[in-house]
């Protein structure tokens, strides 16, 4: 099997997901287009040694439809012979668009690959494809289908974590983002984004608000109370039986922000890196993929770690740094608990409860800050992982070399 | 041309070419869309079209007690043998069969030329359908019309175009309710939804007006560039559908596969073009009728449900009486219930207490119940002033003297009884009937206190006596023949459904609904999580937990009745689980929902929660936590204590048997009632999954030796397709 190393990554700053939005006004594919071309420009690279460019992407209808990633491969300039496809793994899309540009060069068929992801949830809000899943009766009923605040408020109901908790967690996820920023932890990895004119609009994590405290989310208001109340609440509990009830624990400051963002990540071979002349970062050790019960949704990561460090014959020890996608506060106290993971080695940068998920990128986006992460701190494994709708979770590790 | 020959209908054409069809079944006193009909609805729309000299067409009925049912149910028989076939040609015929009435329909809202419907009655499934085919409907403004699909009801869907040309009409979210839940409109409602064109009071005149005024003859979806009110499924309805699907959920646990299968039409044939949505609309319908559910919710909520409220079970040879009054001693709240509804129905009643006080007090419960109708414009005032001049509470025993039926409702004491009885006959006519509305005592034992004990009867109401449908009567060792017609006929003409039962401990409901509530508080016990124990138990289908409905019965009662068994088994009662727990409850002043606290806590204003303090009920660690398994116990522990009733003759006819369970106790309804599940089932995988359930947890899943015997026989309930 061929080695496959990370030689570099790159994302864009994350504008709020609103019409006010600084990256409301950018088209994703030139989101795209500006991560593809910084990768190419940072590195004079000869885009003619890369095989293929895959994107993910969430809601790949309208401006992000017609495969978004052949198109910005197009629209980048990059060479011709350069392909591009569009995947969809829900939030894991950007990891699963590396994993999968990874194993197509471990398997020995491509030199090259960018993985990464687009979206602009503030241009295209979540279900804008709409889909079978979560809208065919003949789907919908028998998968006891649930929006994804529904099944982290179960997970919270399930497993004990109050809303004093999720707070806590969240009010910690924006010290570590704003100290991050603060220490110029992500300054390598961004690529400010420009408008039409060529001004840069965006070059910070627009949705973080450092002073967040416990007082101050004490005052808001569960945001996904009133779907519970419509029924779905139900449909949990005809799941989750032993439940009585659904405590509504998740809100505007404890949930991943919605936010517009992009992010590549160029891999090769070693062979590859000889010929562009370009020094590997980041060797991938090894993904895994799994289903998970579809109802609570947001449990995958769990199962997904202990399939993939038992596949790679690792322990939980030998992980230095832990990254789940913080969808959910939920999400990650589970997490934690379950794997017996403490606070200080997991989301050791803060994460998109601070400063936002745009769904397709966000998987290449905390693979890159974990690239970041183990060069400044000279440690050696991450894990990184993403809980993923309809019940997934995709995981992968990475060494330093 | 000249007009074709109908049996079906009448038809007139008047000089302008404007045809009025009077539509009249012969021999049917309601209008069904039997197979004759339904041909010549297609005669009508070929007509339609192919003489030029026609201009038009309206609608309407001859019958006087509505304009069409719907479909006939029971004409329905081939279909549901082909749709039950398990071949893809049988399934291929069902479909023929199925789609008839969709094809008939879209040739008459095709023919070329406006047809209006005049609504002069209850249009109700295929009737409502049919009028939605046609391209104008006014409706009559009577108060008593209901317009409606109530398919679901029956475990059926709509499959007459409802599904398809309702959405279309008024959107999604209008359509859901009346499609999935089968509720029914008034004519202004309906109208100001957008389902009928004009509400009038001469429906078929304002039907020719709207045609003499140029009526166009195409329906809005066979317009170009037509859009769905409220958006597509893949669109602006998707947001309609999630929630739909949940709320969906939400009531039905699933259980039902009708509306999911209307849903599922609905979602797809919007997405068709309408000819191609008929389709799929006849398809699903098929699909609903292959399902077990369906065919027995058909048989027992509609066919044997019809059955018994006709007096199928009614003596032969006695003459039916009107019951034109009655007298009720007791006034508490079953004998002020019982007032109510046989005042309701146009009964005089005499409501007759120890003191005037507590008579009076009797009809102020029929007060209380107007009141609240009145304000909320479900009675007219004339009405509620008419039903409660029905009702004179007194004292006076002789006016016992002048009524043909006297139902005693007083304490659960024989002594007390005993008095009332004798000092009843002593007033009563020597013909006239008595009954007792006991829930406890034997009526033989009470009969004993008769001096004419063939004129004794048990009429068992169920609590409260204004919402429940089903009333036992009782036939005691030496009750005769005229008591129980007369029995009979009083449920008749109150309009409720009566069952025939052996006098037995607990009759026949409350001996099966406890041992359903036996099984929650065993769980508890056990040490299964209460949430999970009343979870359980409605996702199986009941309509509440058992711990919940412990707590609407009353611990207090609860406990009354455990002493109530033991005293009368003596040595042969054993205590167990529900002994500690109801006697542990009540000891701690925990009476239930009367008093705010049972094994739930009620605070004021606010949902209903489990109480903690359950834990310490807990003497064992339970053998299983699979939902699955505790809705087999519930479901099981309740079926087989109806086998052994129906195997000892307490209830003799199958149908009373299922019947009676929907109704009495609210057992699983998409089953069909409780002998329907164990056919469903299958005997031989019944049984064999009742010999684990014994194993594990014992002798109330013992099955009976007369079962097996059935079962190795080959004998079932009901004949095989005993649907019509
Ligand atoms: C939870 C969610 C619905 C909230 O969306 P929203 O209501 O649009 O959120 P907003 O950013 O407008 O914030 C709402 C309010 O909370 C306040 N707020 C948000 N974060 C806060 C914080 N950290 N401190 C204090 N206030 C905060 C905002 O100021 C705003 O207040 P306002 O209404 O007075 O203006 C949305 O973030 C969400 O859906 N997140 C999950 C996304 C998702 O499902 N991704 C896929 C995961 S599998």
């Amino acid at each position: 099997m061929t080695d496959c190393f990370i030689y570099d990554a790159v994302r864009t700053p994350r504008g709020r997901g609103k019409k006010d939005g600084a990256l409301h006004e950018i088209t994703p594919i030139s989101l795209a287009t500006q991560v593809l071309q910084a990768l190419r420009d940072r590195h004079d690279l000869d885009t003619g040694l890369v095989d293929d460019v895959i994107l993910g992407c969430v809601e790949p209808i309208g401006e992000q439809g017609a495969d978004i990633a052949r198109t910005a491969a197009l629209h980048a300039g990059y060479a011709e012979t350069v392909a591009g496809v569009q995947i969809n793994r829900f939030c894991a899309s950007g990891l699963e668009a590396v994993n999968m540009a990874a194993a197509s060069i471990m398997a020995g068929q491509t030199q090259a690959a960018i993985g990464g992801g687009v979206e602009s949830m503030s241009r295209l809000a979540m279900g804008a494809s709409g889909g079978a899943w979560p809208i065919d009766p003949s789907v919908a009923i028998p998968a006891y289908f649930v929006p994804q605040g529904i099944s982290a408020d179960l997970i919270a109901s399930k497993y004990g974590f109050s809303r004093q908790d999720c707070d806590a967690y969240a009010v910690e996820s924006q010290k570590r983002s704003a100290q991050a920023w603060e220490e110029g932890r992500f300054q390598n990895a961004i690529v400010p984004i420009k408008d039409v004119m060529g001004v840069m609009v965006l070059d910070r994590d627009e949705h973080m608000r450092p002073g967040t405290t416990v007082e101050g989310l004490a005052g808001l208001n569960p945001s996904f109370a009133m779907p519970g109340q419509m029924g779905f609440d139900d449909v949990a509990i005809q799941k989750y039986p032993e439940l009585e009830r659904i405590s509504h624990v998740h809100h505007a400051g404890n949930s991943s922000g919605v936010v517009d963002g992009a992010a590549g990540v160029l891999l090769g071979s070693e062979r590859f890196g000889e010929v562009a002349g370009l020094r590997p970062r980041a060797k991938i050790k090894g993904f895994a993929m799994i289903g998970s019960e579809p109802c609570i949704m947001l449990t995958g990561p769990e199962f997904v770690t202990q399939k993939l460090l038992a596949n790679l014959r690792m322990k939980p020890s030998d992980i230095d740094l832990w990254e789940l996608n913080e969808a959910f506060a939920a999400v990650v106290l589970r997490y934690m608990q379950a794997l017996d993971i403490p606070h200080d080695k997991i989301n050791v940068c803060g994460g998109a409860i601070a400063m936002g998920h745009p769904l397709g990128a966000t998987g290449a986006m905390i693979l890159g800050t974990m690239v970041d992460e183990l060069e400044r701190t000279g440690k050696s494994t991450a894990l990184v992982t993403l809980c993923i709708g309809a019940g997934m979770g995709v995981a992968n590790v990475i060494e330093r070399v | 041309m000249s007009t074709p020959d109908f049996t079906c209908f009448q038809c007139e054409t008047d000089a302008d070419g404007l045809v009025t069809a009077t539509f009249d079944v012969p021999g049917k006193t309601m209008n069904t869309l039997t197979q004759a009909a339904i041909a010549e609805i297609e005669a009508l729309a070929n007509w339609l079209k192919d003489d030029e000299a026609l201009k038009g067409c309206v609608i309407t009925s001859g019958k006087d007690n509505g304009f069409c049912a719907g479909a006939d149910l029971q004409e329905m028989t081939a279909l549901l043998t082909k749709a039950q076939g398990q071949s893809e040609d049988d399934k291929r015929e069902a479909f023929k069969l199925a789609f008839a009435l969709n094809r008939v329909f879209r040739s008459l809202e095709t023919c070329g030329k406006p047809v209006a419907m005049a609504i002069n009655g209850l249009a109700l499934g295929g009737g409502l359908e049919w009028a939605l085919s046609c391209h104008y409907r006014v409706v009559g403004s009577s108060s008593k019309i209901q317009l409606g699909l109530p398919e679901v009801k029956v475990g059926l869907m709509p499959g007459a175009g409802g599904t398809q040309r309702l959405t279309r009409l008024v959107g999604v979210m209008a359509a859901g309710p009346l499609i999935l839940e089968g509720k029914s409109l008034r004519p202004q409602e309906a109208q100001m939804q957008g389902v009928v064109h004009e509400v009038s009071d001469d429906p078929v005149a304002a039907a020719k007006a709207w045609i003499k005024g140029g009526g166009k003859a195409k329906n809005p979806w066979d317009e170009d560039g037509f859009r769905i009110p409220g958006g597509a499924p893949q669109g602006k309805a998707g947001q309609m559908f999630m929630v739909g699907n949940a709320m969906l959920r939400q009531k039905t646990y699933a259980n039902y596969p009708a509306p999911i299968h209307a849903m599922a039409a609905v979602y797809e044939g919007l997405q068709l073009p309408f000819d191609r949505a008929l389709e799929i609309e006849s398809k699903y319908f098929v699909k609903t009728l292959a399902t077990p559910q369906a065919q027995n919710m058909l048989r027992s909520l509609f066919l044997s449900m019809q059955d018994l409220n006709k007096g199928a079970r009614r003596p032969k040879g006695v003459d039916k009486d009107k019951i034109e009054s009655l007298a009720v001693i007791g006034a508490g709240f079953m004998g002020a219930g019982i007032a109510y509804v046989a005042a309701k129905a146009g009964v005089k009643v005499v409501l007759l207490d120890t003191s005037q006080d507590n008579a009076d007090k009797g009809k102020a419960h029929s007060e209380t119940l107007v009141g609240k109708a009145v304000s909320r414009g479900k009675m007219s005032q004339d009405k509620a002033d008419a039903l409660l001049a029905n009702i004179t509470p007194t004292t006076d025993y002789t006016a016992l003297g002048d009524v043909d039926l006297v139902i005693e409702a007083v304490f659960e004491s024989r002594e007390v009884k005993e008095a009332v009885i004798k000092q009843a006959e002593a007033h009563m006519k020597p013909d006239a009937i008595l009954a007792s509305n006991t829930s406890t005592i034997p009526i033989t034992e009470l009969a004993t206190y008769s001096g004419r004990p063939d004129q004794f009867v048990g009429i068992h109401f169920f609590s409260p006596v204004d919402k429940m449908l089903l009333v036992e009567i009782i036939r005691g060792d030496k009750t005769g023949d005229r008591a129980i017609a007369t029995a009979m006929d009083l449920v008749m003409t109150v309009k409720k459904t009566p069952i025939v039962v052996e006098d037995a401990r607990g009759f026949y409901a409350n001996r099966c609904v406890l041992k359903y509530i036996e099984q929650g508080l065993s769980m508890v016990a056990e040490g299964v999580p209460p949430a999970l124990i009343e979870n359980a138990a409605k996702m199986a289908g009941m309509p509440v937990g058992p711990l919940a409905l412990q707590d609407e019965v009353a611990i207090d009662l609860g406990v009354k009745i455990l002493k109530q068994t033991a005293d009368d088994l003596g040595n042969a009662y054993k205590p167990g689980a529900v002994d500690a727990i109801l006697n542990g409850m009540f000891a701690q002043g925990r009476l239930g929902r009367k008093n705010g606290q049972g094994f739930y806590v009620y605070p004021k204003g606010e949902d209903k929660y489990l109480w903690d303090g359950l834990s310490d009920y807990v003497t064992g660690s339970p053998q299983s936590l699979d939902p699955q398994d505790l809705k087999d116990r519930f479901l099981y522990a309740q079926a087989l204590e109806a086998v052994r009733s129906y195997l000892s003759e307490i209830v003799t006819d199958p149908r009373e048997a299922d019947v009676g369970s929907i109704l009495g106790w609210g057992f699983a309804p998409w089953s069909g009632g409780v002998l329907s599940f164990v056919e469903m089932t299958g005997l031989e995988p019944f049984i064999a999954r009742a010999d684990e359930l014994a194993q594990e947890y014992g002798d109330v899943f013992a099955v009976p030796d007369g079962l097996r015997k059935m079962a190795e026989q080959g004998e079932r309930f009901y004949p095989l397709m005993a649907v019509a």
